[in-house]
């Protein structure tokens, strides 16, 4: 377990190493100089020597990319043109709301998708498992930016049962401690700021679980399938345990092995997800930052916020990777 | 004597309609086990028919977006004149969705065969040559992988500017890793089998061996994982579009439509989002049903995974 971790350990540092020449190479291979690019029509020789300047687009190549790393070791992931805000600072601030929005819906993802799947594998070639099969695909072929718009139109604006976007009603009292509304009006005890910011969250939660949810359904109830073939699952029930017990206790219990890894790789499809369920629903997060970063050409939000995405999904994966060994013995480690 | 020659005659008769039966391959099997799956069957209808919206409407019904808006007939629901209604600039919105697949449907194709003509290559030669250059290209593959699909295709195009071309080579570098990744396990585990000893034993050059042994049995998982991955790519070009980056206005594409129109959504003008939404979700589940088929009916061991 030991050589395992450092060896992964050290992959990903040399990939992160590269994610890193990635991202720095974005910029670089803006055609023309990166700094008109970015101020368009306020590009003033003084306001071009400037941003040049700020970038460090004067020195040397290397030298540029030894201080990005540097600075990004430091935790410093650069300044944005516009708003001369630094990038970290406001990465911190505003992740939160993408942590609780993706933690919301993959809430919603496991408690609709594994009982969904189980429900199917116990009911194989019903009507109850053909449907919820096509249900689970056409939920991966949703686009999310178009179901959330959908849901907005449906319970915002015909049926006015929930807001229509941001993290709270635009008069409420909030100071913030970590960001987290839920867990901040929890410690303040404020149940009505708590209520409040659950039913900002409902709709964005749920476009964005459609996908996750339904991955998770066809890999809980495929699990089942082949765990129900075994002979310690006829032996259960041979030796006269009730059919509930075979399935929850002795059925789900190794089923549930491969959904968790399934559930761990969701991370991608959140963070991506969460770029465009962002944008639908004016939600303060990461995803509609970089959004707006890019239509204002702000290049070192767009490098700092990619890069910092990229290290936290990698980050997540391998931590999957090792639970799982951790779950299963059965894996080997190579 | 006769009563021999005639049996002899029999049997070799039934030995000649034996021969003259055309020859069971996998891909016929294959072929036949897709055409009675059903789910296979719909996503089949489903494909063939925005596949012939993409490759037809533009050639018989030219369409100019450009003069397209009718300032009187802006936001109008659907109707018996405007069956998917009108959008803000008075434009037909069935007329626009049906001039929007080739949009939609070409960038998800192409990207995708793209990525798989560059990944195959690449997982081939790297899972058949070993060494430092296997290293280099999965290195080079884990890195594109370290980012979620969608974020790198939205930096690449936000560097190399918003358009529909840009998407699709967007789209294409994001895919490659998938395709390279199992083109080279494929390898990994035919390497071991012997008939690639066999021909390197009679003198074939790893050209040869790779183009003619290996490359036809790598091709299945290939097959499904293409099919399921111009779903993906048809998606990430309609996110794309939606985010501004994609297929620039006046010209039609299903993710941009939904951008122009989602100001009107909130005044109750529902048509001008539902209807391209609705088309890309069935597109994009029409090539999900498809691969799923096409992996059950290429490899029946996995069927219900």
């Amino acid at each position: 377990m030991g050589r395992y971790l450092v060896k992964r350990s050290v992959t990903l540092l040399f990939v992160l190493l590269g994610v890193s020449l990635l991202v720095f190479g974005f910029v670089r291979l803006i055609p023309g100089d990166p700094a008109v690019v970015m101020l368009g029509e306020r590009a003033t020789p003084e306001n071009v020597a400037r941003v040049r300047t700020q970038l460090g687009l004067d020195k040397p190549i290397y030298e540029q990319y030894l201080i990005f790393i540097a600075n990004a070791l430091r935790g410093d992931l650069g300044t944005s043109v516009l708003r001369q805000e630094p990038v970290t600072q406001e990465v911190i601030r505003r992740f939160p709301a993408t942590i609780e929005l993706a933690f919301g819906a993959m809430i919603i993802a496991t408690l609709l998708g594994v009982p969904l799947g189980i429900l199917s594998a116990v009911k194989r070639n019903s009507w109850f498992d053909a449907s919820s099969m096509v249900f689970a695909l056409t939920g991966v072929s949703m686009p999310v930016f178009w179901l959330g718009l959908m849901l907005i139109f449906l319970f915002a604006v015909m049926l006015h049962w929930l807001p229509s976007g941001a993290r709270l009603d635009a008069n409420a009292q909030y100071e913030p401690i970590t960001n987290f509304i839920l867990l901040d009006s929890l410690l303040k005890g404020n149940l009505t700021l708590f209520a409040q910011g659950l039913r900002h969250l409902i709709l964005p939660a749920i476009a964005l679980a459609t996908i996750p949810m339904a991955i998770i359904a066809r890999m809980t109830r495929s699990s089942m399938l082949e765990v129900l073939n075994q002979d310690y699952i006829r032996t259960a029930r041979a030796k006269g345990l009730r059919e509930r017990k075979v399935i929850l206790s002795h059925a789900l219990r190794n089923a549930l092995l491969p959904v968790i890894t399934v559930v761990g790789l969701q991370v991608g499809i959140l963070l991506s997800g969460a770029i465009l369920t962002e944008t639908v629903f004016s939600w303060p997060g990461i995803g509609r930052w970089l959004v707006d970063a890019i239509y204002a050409r702000d290049y070192p939000i767009i490098q700092g916020v990619t890069l910092f995405i990229a290290i936290i999904f990698v980050v997540i994966n391998l931590v999957v990777d090792v639970l799982y060994t951790v779950v299963d013995p059965r894996v080997r480690l190579e | 004597m006769t009563t021999t020659t005639q049996s002899v005659g029999s049997v070799s008769t039934s030995a000649a309609q034996t021969l003259a039966r055309p020859p069971r391959s996998l891909w016929r099997d294959a072929g036949q086990r897709l055409l009675a799956n059903r789910l296979a069957q719909l996503g089949m209808l489903i494909v063939v028919f925005f596949l012939a919206l993409a490759i037809f409407v533009p050639i018989l019904f030219p369409y100019n977006p450009r003069i397209d808006s009718d300032l009187t007939a802006q936001l109008l629901p659907p109707s018996f004149a405007h069956p998917m209604g009108t959008d803000e600039q008075g434009r037909d919105v069935m007329r626009r969705i049906a001039h929007g697949a080739q949009a939609s449907l070409g960038v998800g194709i192409g990207a995708v065969l793209i990525a798989v003509i560059i990944g195959t290559v690449l997982g081939l030669v790297s899972g058949y040559l070993g060494h430092t250059f296997d290293l280099g290209t999965m290195f080079v593959m884990d890195i594109l992988l370290s980012f979620p699909g969608l974020l790198l295709a939205i930096a690449i195009v936000a560097i190399i500017g918003p358009g529909l071309r840009n998407s699709l080579l967007a789209i294409s570098i994001v895919s490659i890793p998938i395709y390279a990744r199992i083109a080279r396990s494929s390898v990994l585990s035919l390497k071991q089998h012997e008939f690639i000893s066999a021909a390197q034993a009679v003198g074939a050059g790893s050209g040869r061996i790779i183009t003619r042994h290996i490359f036809p049995n790598s091709l299945s998982p290939v097959m499904v994982a293409a099919t399921l991955g111009i779903a993906a790519a048809i998606l990430e070009t309609a996110a794309l579009g939606f985010l501004g980056l994609g297929q620039q206005p006046p010209y039609p594409e299903w993710g941009a439509m939904l951008a122009d129109s989602v100001k009107y959504l909130t005044s109750g003008a529902w048509w001008v989002v539902l209807f391209p939404g609705l088309m890309i979700m069935l597109t994009v589940l029409g090539f999900n049903l498809l691969g799923d088929g096409l992996r059950d009916a290429l490899d029946p061991r996995l069927k219900n995974r």
